[in-house]
């Protein structure tokens, strides 16, 4: 059966559908990550996305349950320019995904790396192009989008009750891989909802502010809250975590035009002037800026990768330092963290 | 950190001949650093005895030294030149042991020469192999168990399969898999023959495993980057220059490839390589996920050439900028201009490469692939999906028969899968453009599909057509200026060029081969500089990922496409060249010439008329009687019976070859009818003229007038392959009178057949009367010694004169002898390849050359034969067995020997000889000969003989010889085939003197001013 991705613009990429029928509407991004397609498609931070695989081939190896960094896919639709099956392909069809190969990939991120990212829809069998077009403009553009809410878990749990820190994870689309990761550095982990509370989160030894999909920005309440927070205990923040940090702190935020998603970015450490090869997925970025607290810069446009608050034992990254996919560069930034808040409990 | 600002000369060691193991890949790692080096205002002085290299022209280093690659040979350009660092990491595993072995002689110490790049204890915790071992383990990996064994008393208790690995070898080197105590003793033997340091490693087998590698590069603030990851398709098993390889890795999930990185990140920090490229190797159990860490090299290598092209990231550029003090955050990406090196290439396509063999060169070798090397050359093909990349490759080998290669069965079922998904016969005439297009993604070559020319006229009137994609290291994130570019189908096409400078596209030399090498790759990168200079844009293309020509920093454009019809015409049409160059890339680019102009491209240069002229014997023979040339007498014959009657009519001993020949491929020389065996397809039979001096001349001409490059002359007979002598430049033999006729023959020829551009002319001189072998209406294999040798660069020459400029209106002055000698010395792989003869013969297995010079010819000859690794001997025994037709000359070179002081031993009919003349010599045994004692073979065994001459009788009758030969091999004794060789070592023998190695760039001054 054959599928087309109707971008705003009105361009039109032609495939085949894999997956399964119907249609699928979001903003097109693409991702250059060359493995790790089913944490790709299962991480909340995709969420109202189209993705599209720079890879050239996609399900070489098949999927596996525990690969999947969230219970379900929270990508729209998949593009790819070469789907491998049966595993893969049967695996986003009984999710329901909208997913399409022999799309050419590479014209696709050419045209959105150099319009920004666009609204599209992807369509899976027959459809009117003209139809499809004005559905992908009649969305909400992903600027001023809360998207927090609607991929939080909607009350707290507790994912490993022993440790020698306790961590209180702040669920705005929270990677199963930060859990594990945090669980594996010794600590005892609850998850909160997005909307969780300062009197809720400070009986914790830390607060780690997830990843997440959309806008920071209109995430006010949630911004207060870690206001709220700075100084009273020790936070994490990583990815939209890190972008409400900064907002709480003052810094400013913007849409990238087309975003960072892959598995090969590299990210310089302002204090050892050392480089991480890092994973990102964010559209959303921190403004560059000379200040102190700015730790960590992005290689390709300068714009702020972590923050460091050291007087409010507050600090965060942009990047995915629990990897899931990509590199473990920076995966000791979070066993670090660990121990610090678990040393500063002892003392 | 910045550049260091304490070091201002450098000294960069190549890798010297092409050898299986070590080819064109450290001429790209080496041009590509001395060019950085040089931008960075160094001073770069480089050492290589390969004439054919890129990087030894006079241009690309200030000072070049032609010399060979020994402790001696590199101490005394460090002596003269007393350079501040050495940089060991370009040139292979030569360039390694060399800085191993100036470093343990106390060299760089007493001169003040930093080792830069790897560091000693770097080089050691890599290459032996208990460091690496405790180094691996130390930050908690595995390696395969294993021992380490200094002879072979020490092999009990060792549990089989297992395999068997000699320290310091090339490409594995006299390592190989055994799977019985009688095959372990006996590799064991042979491993630590060929180990310079008599050490072997013998460990678990994990033959069968999944084998990867991953390049890395490491900086001096310990910034690391993984720059493209390699799965062999062979498992574990066979040497991974001899496997079929992808790039990226394609079956490996995101959490088994990061604990790959992981683990490779944590090797080269263990190794402590602090400022380059280490490639590292692993296996990988596929069930269970088991991993070893087999091996690493601190330095550029193969792999890490094919990672380059397979990615745009040029590594060894880079190793170089970190060896000198850069960090990776420094170092901007080539590719987009806008981002830094301290990144990790992704990919959207995908790369595979294949190997090519040479087997058919070596009878009687044992053709099965193992832990050893045996590939010759390699090709790689870019796909937008794995089979489409695979089949580009594969065909990129250009075989004679274009059979497919047969996965092996223990590939990963992935492979197979992928391979098995080939679309079934297709309906032409029902053929719509979907159908072509999905047979064009599966990688399918028009001629796969059905009649190469019917199905490319239907596929094009469906309005399929290739579209060309950008490799820009990063899946087009960032905007790239890249001018690399790969065919697919079904896509957009990225930004055809646009330019108002005439266009030429000049198409490559293809995979390495013996008979067409690194020589040719030589001659394409000068052509595309020659073009740039004179203002054209070059375009290049060729699917070798060793080479110069395939760094897209060579053209404007480069097209890593195979170079067969379909895809050059492919490029041409987008392209639309001015013209189209075929004289450079040997015999690869004349195959595809008539194709061209049919298509209505332009050849620029020598039409192909008269490329077919002179290949066809018919048409070469007319015209050399029109114009009075003498040339063997000849005649083609279909059957058996032919044959007799030609060479009956022409006399014995006759040469016998099928026509569009490459290194002399089949050729043979026959003595009597029985000699002439089956003949299946037409052949060429020439009288073949015994004991002649073959020339060789490489000449320019524009169509009228002809400038003479070099008149060269061969030390071994005419019957040995042009490309297996050895040469000498100005010939030494000829008289003033013979050299005036060959110029006359080869200006005649060259206005006959409306040359414009190269020619090369091989003539034998005979009882005084001089024939015409062949003629080649382009650049030949010897273009880069005789350039060398002159100082004038003939392909620079032949492209101007291809822009249209008369060979006049140049300025070349010609006649002018130049004052010092240069030698050119063939080096042979018969130790790669047990089983096969040594003898040389009409048949090319040369795998690569050296060159030396020096104020006369035995210096110079003797300076080549330490270059290609055969260094004379100066005393001991030396043991003669010659054939009956060299029973009298073999005399006087044996009285030589014994006159300079060496032993003479001999077998019976030899040593007969020898008496009656009244030589001193001791008998001994030949091995088919019953009787006491030790025999020959015996003796060159113990190390008892330090020159061997045997030549063989014309045919049959080898078994002794074959023996000697193979025992000389063996027991790495210098061993002489030819009577005329054997003249040639003892005059060098006699008379070489030591002289100051001088660099070219002083040698061609010199010249300069004495014209």
């Amino acid at each position: 059966m054959t599928g087309f991705l109707a971008l705003e613009d009105g361009t039109v990429f032609r495939g085949e559908s894999v997956a399964a029928d119907g249609f699928a509407v979001g903003e097109a991004v693409f991702t250059t990550a060359m493995t790790g397609y089913q944490e790709v498609v299962t991480d909340p931070s995709f969420a109202q996305q189209l993705v599209c695989f720079t890879a050239p081939m996609v399900g070489n190896y098949g999927v596996a349950e525990g690969r999947s960094e969230s219970s379900r896919p929270h990508a729209r639709a998949v593009l790819m320019r070469e789907a491998r099956g049966p595993a893969w392909t049967d695996w986003l069809h009984e999710r329901g995904l909208v997913a399409l190969t022999g799309i050419d990939t590479r014209s696709l991120v050419l045209k959105l790396r150099e319009s920004g990212a666009l609204r599209a829809v992807v369509v899976a069998g027959e459809g009117s192009v003209e139809q499809a077009v004005s559905v992908a403009r009649a969305q909400a553009p992903m600027s001023g989008r809360a998207l927090a809410a609607g991929v939080s878990t909607p009350r707290p749990y507790v994912y490993s009750d022993a440790g020698r820190a306790r961590i209180a994870v702040v669920d705005y689309g929270c990677k199963r891989s930060i859990l594990r990761r945090l669980a594996g550095a010794g600590a005892a982990v609850t998850v909160f909802p997005h909307d969780a509370t300062c009197e809720e989160l400070e009986r914790f030894d830390g607060v780690l502010l997830s990843n997440g999909p959309g806008d920071p920005e209109p995430l006010v309440g949630q911004i207060a809250v870690v206001r709220e927070l700075l100084g009273r205990l020790p936070i994490l923040g990583i990815c939209l975590g890190h972008q409400l940090l900064a907002l709480a702190a003052g810094h400013e935020t913007f849409k990238l035009p087309f975003g960072h998603r892959g598995a090969n970015h590299p990210v310089l450490e302002r204090g050892t002037g050392r480089v991480l090869v890092t994973s990102q997925n964010h559209g959303f970025a921190v403004a560059p800026s000379e200040a102190r607290e700015a730790t960590h810069v992005s290689l390709y446009d300068g714009t702020v990768e972590g923050l460091d608050f050291p007087l409010e034992h507050a600090r965060s990254v942009q990047f995915h330092p629990e990897a899931g996919p990509g590199p473990h560069d920076a995966r000791p930034l979070i066993d670090r963290w660990v121990e610090e808040v678990a040393h500063a409990e002892a003392a | 950190m910045p550049r260091r600002r304490d070091l201002t000369s450098i000294c960069l060691i190549g890798s010297g001949p092409i050898v299986i193991g070590q080819a064109c890949e450290f001429d790209y790692a080496g041009c590509q650093a001395l060019k950085v080096l040089r931008q960075d205002g160094f001073r770069t002085i480089v050492v290589n005895s390969n004439p054919a290299t890129i990087m030894t022209d006079p241009g690309f280093a200030d000072r070049t030294y032609l010399e060979p690659l020994d402790l001696e040979g590199v101490a005394d350009v460090l002596a003269r030149e007393r350079p501040d660092a050495l940089l060991s990491t370009m040139g292979g595993q030569t360039a390694l042991n060399l800085a191993r072995e100036l470093a343990d002689a106390g060299v760089l110490a007493e001169l003040g020469v930093e080792l830069i790049g790897a560091p000693l204890d770097v080089i050691r915790r890599a290459e032996d192999r208990e460091e690496f071992r405790e180094a691996v383990r130390g930050v908690g990996l595995k390696v395969p168990s294993s021992r380490i064994v200094t002879g072979v008393d020490e092999l009990g208790g060792i549990s089989l399969p297992a395999v068997i690995r000699p320290a310091f070898t090339l490409g594995g080197h006299g390592g190989g898999f055994v799977e019985s105590v009688e095959q372990l003793h006996l590799q064991v033997e042979r491993g630590l023959a060929e180990s310079p340091i008599r050490q072997v490693l013998v460990e678990e087998s994990v033959r069968g495993w999944d084998e990867f590698e991953l390049e890395v590069v490491r900086d001096r603030k310990d910034n690391v980057v993984i720059v493209c990851s390699i799965e062999n398709i062979d498992p574990m098993g066979v040497h991974t220059g001899d496997s079929v390889t992808v790039a990226p890795q394609m079956t490996l999930s995101d959490h088994a490839y990061q604990e790959l990185r992981d683990a490779a990140v944590a090797v080269i920090r263990a190794v402590g390589v602090e400022c380059g490229g280490s490639n590292i190797q692993f296996a990988r159990e596929r069930e269970s996920g088991e991993l070893r860490v087999i091996e690493m090299n601190p330095r550029v290598s193969r792999s890490s050439a094919l990672a380059s092209k397979a990615t745009g990231y040029p590594i060894a550029k880079i190793a170089a900028k970190l060896a000198v003090g850069y960090t990776l955050d420094e170092i901007p990406n080539d590719l987009t201009g806008t981002t830094p090196a301290s990144f990790e290439p992704t990919l959207d396509y995908v790369v595979v490469k294949f190997p090519r063999f040479a087997f058919e060169k070596f009878p009687g070798a044992d053709t099965t692939l193992g832990t050893q090397m045996k590939s010759v050359g390699e090709a790689m093909g870019i796909g937008r999906t794995f089979v489409e990349a695979y089949r580009k490759a594969e065909r990129s080998r250009e075989l004679d028969g274009e059979e497919r290669w047969q996965l092996p069965p223990t590939a990963h079922p992935w492979f197979h899968a992928e391979i098995a998904r080939e679309p079934g016969w297709l309906d032409l005439d029902a053929a719509v453009a979907d159908d072509f297009l999905r047979y064009k993604r599966a990688g399918l070559a028009d001629g796969d599909i059905g009649r190469e020319e019917v199905v490319r006229a239907k596929r094009r009137s469906c309005g399929v057509r290739p579209s060309y994609r950008r490799v820009d290291s990063c899946a087009g994130e960032v905007e790239a200026a890249s001018t690399y570019y790969y065919s697919t189908y079904g896509e957009a096409d990225e930004a055809p060029p646009a330019g108002t400078k005439p266009r030429v596209v000049i198409l490559g030399s293809g995979p390495n081969r013996i008979g067409q090498g690194i020589e040719f790759d030589y001659c394409c990168v000068h052509a595309a500089q020659s073009f740039r200079a004179l203002g054209y844009e070059a375009v290049m293309v060729n699917c070798n990922p060793e080479t110069v020509s395939t760094d897209y920093d060579t053209s404007d454009r480069l097209y890593f496409e195979p170079l067969r019809l379909e895809e050059v015409l492919g490029v041409c049409e987008r392209e639309q060249p001015d013209g189209v160059a075929i004289q450079f890339g040997g015999q690869t680019p004349l195959k595809l010439a008539r194709g061209l102009e049919a298509a209505g491209f332009r050849i620029i240069g020598t039409p192909f008329d008269a490329v077919d002229i002179a290949e066809d014997r018919e048409r070469f023979g007319a015209l050399l009687a029109r114009l009075g040339i003498r040339c063997p007498e000849w005649g083609i014959a279909r059957t058996r019976g032919e044959a007799r009657a030609v060479a009956e009519r022409i006399g014995f001993p006759v040469l016998i070859r099928p026509s569009y020949v490459l290194g002399g491929r089949a050729m043979r020389i026959c003595y009597s009818a029985d000699d002439l065996g089956e003949i299946d397809r037409p052949v060429l039979i020439d009288r073949f003229l015994e004991s002649a001096i073959e020339i060789d001349v490489d000449a320019v001409s524009d169509g009228e007038e002809t400038y003479i490059g070099a008149v060269m002359q061969h030390v071994e007979e005419a019957g040995v392959h042009s490309g297996d002598s050895a040469c000498v430049l100005p010939a030494p033999s000829l008289t003033v009178d013979e050299d005036a006729e060959i110029r006359a023959v080869v200006r005649k020829l060259a206005r006959a057949l409306g040359v414009v551009g190269l020619i090369n002319v091989q003539f034998a001189l005979a009882d005084d009367t001089l024939y015409v072998l062949e003629a080649n209406p382009r650049a030949s294999r010897t273009v880069p010694f005789a350039s060398k040798a002159t100082g004038v660069n003939l392909v620079q020459v032949a492209c101007r004169v291809l822009a249209g400029a008369r060979v006049a209106e140049l300025d070349l002055s010609e006649g002018l002898t130049p004052r010092h000698v240069s030698v050119k010395a063939a080096v042979l792989p018969f130790a790669r390849f047990p089983g096969a003869d040594s003898v040389l013969g009409p048949e090319m297995r040369a795998t690569g050359e050296v060159m030396a010079s020096a104020a006369d010819l035995p210096t110079a000859f003797a300076k080549a034969e330490r270059a290609a690794g055969r260094p004379l001997p100066t005393t001991g025994t030396a043991f003669l067995s010659v054939r009956d037709a060299d029973k009298r000359a073999v005399v006087r070179v044996a009285s030589a020997l014994g006159d300079l002081g060496f032993k003479l031993l001999a077998t019976s009919g030899t040593a007969d000889t020898l008496a009656a003349a009244g030589l001193e010599v001791e008998r001994v045994r030949k091995v088919t000969e019953q009787g006491g004692g030790a025999s020959v073979v015996d003796l060159i065994r113990r190390g008892r003989c330090n020159l061997v001459v045997n030549t063989p009788q014309g045919s049959g009758a080898r078994t002794d010889g074959y023996l000697i030969r193979e025992a000389a091999l063996v027991a790495r004794v210098p061993c002489i085939t030819t009577l005329s060789g054997a003249a040639a070592a003892v005059h060098a023998i006699a008379n070489a003197r030591s002289e100051e190695s001088l660099s070219l760039q002083e040698r061609i001054e010199r010249e300069t001013r004495a014209a």
